[in-house]
């Protein structure tokens, strides 16, 4: 049974890989140039979009996520939703004082 | 097929498992680094224009050559399992091999980043960072721990992807079972994905 469910699991063709590489490296640039920008506040939201854009692209082709089972993609919600509960509420203790 | 040969076959296994596991783990690692990004967004709220000025310390450039060269270390991981997925042993560990260059380079431009910056004499404790203001301090503090502990996990994932070359040169990961080289790859995909965060937060703050 192994095999043949192993046999079912998709493999992502060598140019769909490049193409997400070349998105990534993009992005990158984008970034750098953004930060060459003088864009005040603005700055850490662009970085932040900009880098939280590179890692959807890493964990759904790279690590497969957008074919795994549906588990899997709640799981690192959960995990990412705990996160900005976190982030979240230190900010309420610094900013609203 | 006889019905010993799908015996041998059907020998337990559990791929979906593993990979869930090692998602698990990874979770763990979001939680490690994630209390540093606190921290680290924390003191920047506090302290925005002494962060501004220690970033300017920072060479943009070395920083964004080592991007480049994590994010094409994560494709060729990548593309080591559709080699072996398609039966490709020794494309599959040329994939893996060069990903262990571009690891190997990625740690030799740090070791030039943190040398410079030692030399400079900017390092925790010394005379000429404790003479700078508290922000600047705390920044250089979070930028060794933060990168070092990044530096770290690149070690470890050498190790991982040096057993990942053997492993399928003793084919015990093939066409058939590479769920090891999965784990392997996402390890490795977790490492890059810090150092996304990691690069436009200590290196592009303008």
């Amino acid at each position: 049974m192994t095999q043949i469910e192993e046999h079912k699991r998709h493999i992502i063709p060598y140019a769909e890989y490049i193409q997400i590489w070349l998105g990534l490296l993009a992005l990158t640039g984008l970034t750098v140039a953004c930060a060459g920008m003088n864009l005040g506040r603005w700055v850490i939201i662009t970085a932040l979009t900009i880098a939280s854009t590179k890692s959807m692209l890493v964990l759904n082709i790279f690590m497969h996520l957008k074919y795994e089972e549906r588990m899997f993609r709640i799981f690192v919600l959960v995990a990412l939703i705990t996160f900005i509960i976190f982030i979240s509420l230190t900010f309420f203790d610094y900013a609203f004082y | 097929m006889t019905s010993e040969a799908q015996a041998i076959d059907t020998i337990h296994r559990d791929d979906t498992g593993s990979r869930m596991g090692l998602w698990l783990f990874l979770f763990s690692e979001l939680i490690l680094f994630g209390g540093m990004f606190i921290v680290y967004a924390v003191y920047r709220f506090l302290h925005p224009e002494e962060f501004r000025l220690a970033a300017a310390e920072l060479d943009p450039f070395m920083g964004t050559i080592n991007t480049m060269i994590l994010l094409t270390s994560s494709l060729t991981v990548a593309l080591s399992i559709t080699a072996i997925q398609r039966g490709k042993k020794y494309i599959s560990m040329t994939f893996v091999g060069t990903t262990l260059v571009l690891a190997l380079t990625f740690l030799i431009i740090k070791y030039f980043e943190w040398s410079h910056k030692i030399s400079l004499g900017i390092f925790p404790k010394s005379p000429e960072l404790t003479n700078k203001p508290e922000g600047e301090i705390l920044y250089f503090g979070l930028y060794y721990v933060m990168t070092g502990l990044h530096a770290f996990h690149v070690i470890v994932g050498i190790v991982v992807l040096v057993f990942m070359l053997i492993f399928i040169s003793k084919e015990i990961v093939r066409k058939e079972s590479y769920v090891k080289l999965e784990a392997g790859a996402l390890y490795w995909h977790l490492v890059d994905i810090i150092w996304i965060f990691l690069f436009p937060l200590f290196y592009l703050i303008h």
